[in-house]
């Protein structure tokens, strides 16, 4: 059982600020949201092996060889802020 | 006015040839800037440009000359691309999807980026930041979704044939909810590279058309090995026998809750199928009933994952900058729509501290489930393709589900199996009811697109359906 609080955690780890509006909106729906997850409660997987890839492809590696790749200003041309070729970020400390 | 989309692909090549491209295209693009039905979110600009290239240099490529259009969540070099969000407007890639780089090395002309439920996050086109996409066939109806637009762009005749993405149904819904023929090929046989990823273990590319024979074209064009995604596969190393049953499997789980006339019209499907040489028989599979749960945690869990890169640093949304906590937190509050909140919430939630095993971790084991059980039945009962209703409903009004979230995500029952399982799938027209259009779906064996688009052939030749879509400029 989600209750508020736990929602407003949930997006703080999640890194979405919610207003008291979304949160009284979003309660609910997450409720419901959560009773449909709990139904594969009921499935025995004891034995089973979950799957990550349908297939089973896994470690899929490639020559380690140089090879051209973006230009520096082709890379950082939609941050929408930047300084002398640099991404700036908000700050951090 | 003339229809120059009557006859798909085939049909406009002769309009390539006479070197009317150029003329066409104009035409288009004039009708696509209309944007009756907002089907578009972006106008290619160099579209009439590369059509007079083409009058002029002949060239050659399986694709020489067609109007494609483009979902807006795969990367097109120089052309913005925004997955429907506020989040990413003004994003401009630096570089093509490979499935974009294959439709232009075979002389394609992609004449725009389709509208899509932000993120592709939805069954309806609803949730996209810029207004929802209407059904050709009814404007107060929805055209299905995530791809949406890419659909209702070929219903419409603003496009000759389309690309999508398909993570629980959103080629096939709204190919169904439109009147055409769609395609989800098998996972891995289409490069993801290009794709903005929500969910990277059930998405891929797939392909829309006015016939199934111009929807398997376009996958043609697009499939194939590409180093550039870790996931994608050589077709050769996995096909199967090319053993045929000339039998099909009727999927009747959950029947309860399709609609009426629906349901008339799968089984009057199944009918002609049988007169055609196909029999049936009515199959059922234990695990299925899981699938909408394990779908949702998978999706959910995969997209707050992948969500987690918009924070405004290297591209999109940028607010005023305050500490690194607030900024984001604030750039995420005002970028993302409701339902992408919802579904990164619970993403969260399932993936956090002490509920990856209850959650996430349990819904791939029971995926592996639902697999065999694919797996079995084929084998077991010797079948060709595994057929149900594409979708439960008809086209739903606009507003009618939005509200409700678990509403909608019920109408993907016959959809999402598909995407846990890896397998291909078709879904093309079937009959109308009310003026609406009705979908059926064929699932095949991994890698045997082959045997479902066959079949589906043999139903279009037999019927007139897809013949309805209209395509005057």
């Amino acid at each position: 059982m989600i209750d508020e609080e736990d929602l407003r955690q949930i997006a703080r780890l999640a890194k979405i600020e919610l207003n008291d509006e979304e949160v009284k909106e979003f309660s609910p729906q997450i409720r419901s949201i959560l009773a449909l997850f709990d139904e594969i409660d009921e499935v025995e997987t004891e034995d089973v092996e979950p799957t990550f890839h349908v297939f089973g492809l896994k470690n899929v590696f490639r020559e380690d060889a140089a090879s051209p790749s973006l230009a520096g200003e082709d890379a950082i041309k939609n941050a929408p802020k930047k300084e002398r070729g640099y991404i700036e970020g908000p700050k951090i400390m | 006015m003339k229809n120059y989309f009557k006859d798909g692909i085939k049909g406009f090549r002769h309009f390539v040839e006479d070197g009317e491209t150029e003329e066409v295209t104009r035409r288009l693009m004039d009708k696509i800037k209309e944007n009756r039905f907002n089907a578009y979110i972006t106008v290619c600009e160099d579209a009439i440009e590369r059509a007079r290239e083409i009058d002029k240099n002949e060239g050659d490529g399986r694709l020489l000359g067609m109007p494609i259009a483009v979902k807006d969540n795969l990367s097109t070099r120089g052309v913005e691309t925004t997955c429907a969000s506020k989040i990413l407007r003004g994003y401009v890639p630096p570089y093509d999807a490979a499935v974009v780089e294959r439709l232009k090395e075979e002389g394609a002309i992609i004449v725009g980026k389709t509208n899509m439920d932000e993120f592709a996050m939805g069954t309806t086109t609803e949730t996209s930041f810029f207004g929802p996409t209407r059904n050709p066939w009814d404007e107060d109806r929805v055209p299905g979704g995530s791809s949406g637009g890419s659909a209702a762009a070929v219903a419409s005749g603003e496009c000759i044939a389309s690309l999508g993405t398909d993570t629980g149904g959103s080629v096939r819904c709204p190919a169904s909810f439109c009147g055409i023929s769609g395609i989800k090929p098998t996972y891995g046989l289409v490069s993801r590279y290009g794709l903005i990823a929500y969910s990277n273990s059930l998405e891929c590319v797939g392909t829309m058309g006015s016939s199934i024979e111009d929807a398997s074209l376009l996958l043609d064009v697009i499939s194939g090995k590409d180093s550039r995604d870790s996931t994608s596969i050589d077709p050769a190393l996995y096909r199967l026998p090319s053993e045929k049953f000339g039998k099909i499997g009727v999927l009747t789980q959950f029947f309860d809750g399709v609609e009426e006339d629906v349901l008339k019209h799968v089984w009057n499907a199944i009918h002609k199928l049988e007169d055609l040489g196909i029999e049936y028989e009515e199959i059922d599979l234990p695990n299925l009933r899981y699938a909408l749960s394990s779908y949702y945690i998978i999706a959910m869990s995969e997209a707050s994952s992948n969500l987690a890169r918009y924070d405004g640093v290297r591209y999109g949304l940028r607010g005023k900058d305050l500490d690194w906590d607030t900024t984001f937190s604030r750039i995420r509050a005002e970028g993302f729509g409701k339902e992408v909140k919802r579904r990164i919430l619970m993403g969260t939630f399932s993936l956090s501290a002490g509920y990856y095993g209850k959650y996430y971790l349990k819904a791939l084991k029971v995926r592996n489930l639902i697999i065999k059980d694919f797996e079995r039945a084929f084998r077991k009962r010797k079948l060709d393709a595994i057929v149900s209703p594409t979708m439960p409903y008809k086209p739903f009004k606009l507003g009618e589900k939005i509200e409700d979230p678990i509403s909608m995500y019920l109408s993907d029952i016959y959809t999402v199996p598909v995407n846990l399982t890896g397998l291909p799938s078709v879904s093309i027209p079937c009959g109308f009811s009310e003026g609406l259009p009705i979908g059926i779906q064929l699932i095949g064996r991994a890698f045997d697109e082959e045997t479902i688009i066959n079949i589906a052939k043999i139903y279009e030749e037999n019927t007139d359906h897809q013949k309805k879509v209209s395509g005057l400029l």
